[in-house]
């Protein structure tokens, strides 16, 4: 039995040592927000973040993330209440097919909660391990950069006693 | 004073004195008459298409461009055990270039590494090979690179110690290791051969990475192609020494060098990825002569070293069940390498058993950590083979234990030591071999490009 962390949950999982991380969150836990891709690390579809790094969860095996905290797209937001990751795609449409889109969410979130504003060049660069077929790649860029503003709003709000305009 | 103090003086005088007009004469360079940059008019078309299959033979822009930087406009750091050099601008910029230069002044660059102005270059620059380049080929490579864009892009400065950072101390290095000829051609060898070699030792400067350096930083010659260091990678050895578990021959060579890659051997990374990217927009016979002359340096194996390589291409073939004796570094590699280095998918896009692989086969570590930590990085705009970096999922102990289990594994050489702080030490250089490692920047991979000047 290994003890994984999954968006803030304890999780006893019963798979061997050199399992993907992938086949647990979606096979045994049921979070199907990461894809399988290519199985092979070069598509990046299956990307979480694992103690606030971008991760590849298919070419990590489970016995690397013991210990530490896993979060997949559920754990950022909800339908109902989605994180301003997950806003910003959605206002941007970002997403056509969308099968690429939950690894890039994962890496842009990784990436604006060390850089909160990143230039374009960064953007690309970090998210160079990720490949789109539908070609939405400039849409993709604008979301990362209105998730950037939305963030800096969403920290902002509660402590702020200005009402929203 | 006595008569004999005073001849005793004399003799003292004239001996200082002859001592500096000795230093002066070996320091002393004249400076060469500036010129207006010549018009593109000047030079001849294929002149300068020759010029540029020579300058990527002679790897140029990969010191002189900085990634993602203006061509051969230089300013890129080069890290030596004495300090940072900075690249200088071969662009024909008049102010911040070489625009200013006649040919004779860039052929005494390339000769003797002395600037237009007369000032001593360090060897960073690597006249001791281009020393051997013929006329010919210099006034080719002045052609290509005089009508090459001009960009203003003043010198950054280097950051030497005193009293490294005092050019005519160079002149001492010179005196002591600079040789003019080093290379004859040999008669009794084939045209190929002496072709290879004539690149080789020359323009193609192979030896400035594969070759160690003694402690003032010259090639140590009675150790040629043993293996040296560049850019915290191990150049490996391209002699008898090498560690490739198959042994290279001149036709593997060719395949490795003009495509980047060989199923035998993997793929050329790191420093020599742009290597073998400017080779492959050279015409076949010269990477045909360069493969066969550097055959010879690496010699007909001997029965033992044979039996090796084929022990290891029966091995790459059969899938050999995990071991238990390094129970971490097996379930790592099950998971994250064995997909795609025993998927049976061909190179290059599928990686390389690695029991072919020289970087686990290799004396030193650094090679493998650099490229488990960092992956390979997707060539912009060509097809290229990638792999992950697993620097961000995996820690320094969890690392050293896939090292030890690749190499326990797949070599049958002893175990690496010092692993962890290989690890610590690659890491640290992470963000100097990312601005530095390379991709295509002057050798379209289109081969319809190829014939155009």
């Amino acid at each position: 039995m290994t003890t994984l962390k999954v968006n803030g949950r304890e999780h006893q999982v019963d798979a061997d040592a050199d399992t993907p991380l992938l086949y647990v969150l979606r096979d045994d836990l049921k979070l199907n927000a990461a894809k399988f891709g290519c199985g092979l690390g070069q598509c990046g579809s299956c990307t979480v973040i694992v103690d606030g790094r971008a991760v590849l969860s298919c070419v990590t095996p489970l016995l690397l993330v013991e210990g530490k905290q896993v979060t997949t797209l559920e754990g950022l937001g909800t339908i109902e209440a989605p994180a301003p990751i997950q806003r910003a795609f959605m206002e941007e449409q970002a997403a056509q097919c969308g099968y690429c889109i939950a690894g890039m969410m994962m890496r842009a979130q990784a990436l604006l909660q060390r850089n909160s504003r990143p230039t374009d060049e960064q953007i690309r660069a970090e998210l160079e391990p990720h490949l789109c077929r539908c070609g939405t790649h400039m849409r993709i860029l604008r979301a990362v950069h209105r998730a950037a503003r939305l963030m800096d709003t969403a920290e902002a709000s509660p402590s702020s006693s200005r009402s929203a305009p | 004073m006595t008569a004999s103090l005073r001849i005793t003086a004399s003799v003292i005088a004239i001996v200082m004195l002859a001592g500096a007009a000795a230093a002066y004469a070996v320091v002393w360079r004249p400076a060469i008459a500036a010129i207006d940059p010549p018009a593109l008019q000047a030079f001849d078309a294929t002149l300068i298409k020759r010029g540029r299959e020579l300058a990527a033979i002679g790897n140029c822009n990969d010191c002189h461009t900085v990634r993602g930087g203006r061509n051969f406009a230089g300013g890129l750091p080069v890290p030596t055990p004495f300090g940072t050099i900075f690249s200088s601008n071969i662009t024909p910029d008049a102010e911040t270039g070489i625009g200013q230069w006649s040919e004779a002044a860039f052929r005494r660059a390339m000769r003797s590494g002395v600037n237009r102005a007369g000032q001593h270059l360090y060897p960073t620059f690597p006249y001791d090979h281009f020393t051997n380049v013929s006329d010919q080929d210099d006034q080719a490579l002045y052609a290509y690179l005089m009508t090459r864009q001009p960009v203003h892009a003043p010198a950054r400065e280097n950051q030497l110690p005193f009293p490294l950072d005092q050019r005519p101390v160079i002149a001492g290095w010179k005196l002591l290791f600079l040789r003019s000829p080093t290379y004859r051609p040999d008669p009794a060898q084939s045209a190929e051969w002496n072709r290879g070699a004539y690149l080789v030792e020359g323009l193609a400067h192979c030896g400035a990475c594969h070759t160690p350096r003694n402690a003032l930083g010259a090639e140590r010659t009675t150790a040629q192609f043993a293996g040296g260091d560049v850019d915290n990678w191990h150049a490996y050895a391209l002699n008898e020494r090498s560690s490739a578990p198959v042994p290279w021959n001149a036709e593997a060579l060719f395949a490795y060098l003009r495509d980047g890659w060989h199923p035998d051997h993997g793929t050329a990374r790191g420093p020599m990825a742009q290597v073998v990217s400017n080779l492959s927009s050279v015409p076949d016979a010269e990477v045909r002569a360069i493969a066969a002359y550097m055959a010879g340096k690496f010699g007909v194996p001997t029965p033992d070293r044979k039996r090796e390589g084929e022990v290891a291409l029966a091995k790459a073939k059969t899938p050999s069940g995990s071991s238990q004796v390094n129970a971490t570094g097996a379930s790592i590699y099950a998971a994250a390498c064995a997909s795609c280095h025993e998927g049976g998918r061909a190179l290059p896009y599928g990686g390389v058993n690695l029991a072919l692989s020289t970087a686990i086969s290799s004396p030193d570590p650094r090679n493998a950590t650099n490229i488990v930590l960092s992956g390979v990085r997707a060539v912009e705009g060509e097809r290229s083979p990638i792999m992950p970096g697993f620097a961000a999922s995996m820690n320094d102990r969890q690392i050293s234990a896939l090292l030890s289990y690749l190499r326990a594994r797949f070599s049958n050489r002893p175990a690496w030591t010092g692993v962890e702080e290989t690890i610590a030490d690659a890491r640290r250089t992470q963000t100097v071999l990312l601005q530095t490692s390379t991709g295509p920047r002057n050798a379209p991979s289109d081969p319809s490009q190829r014939d155009k000047p």
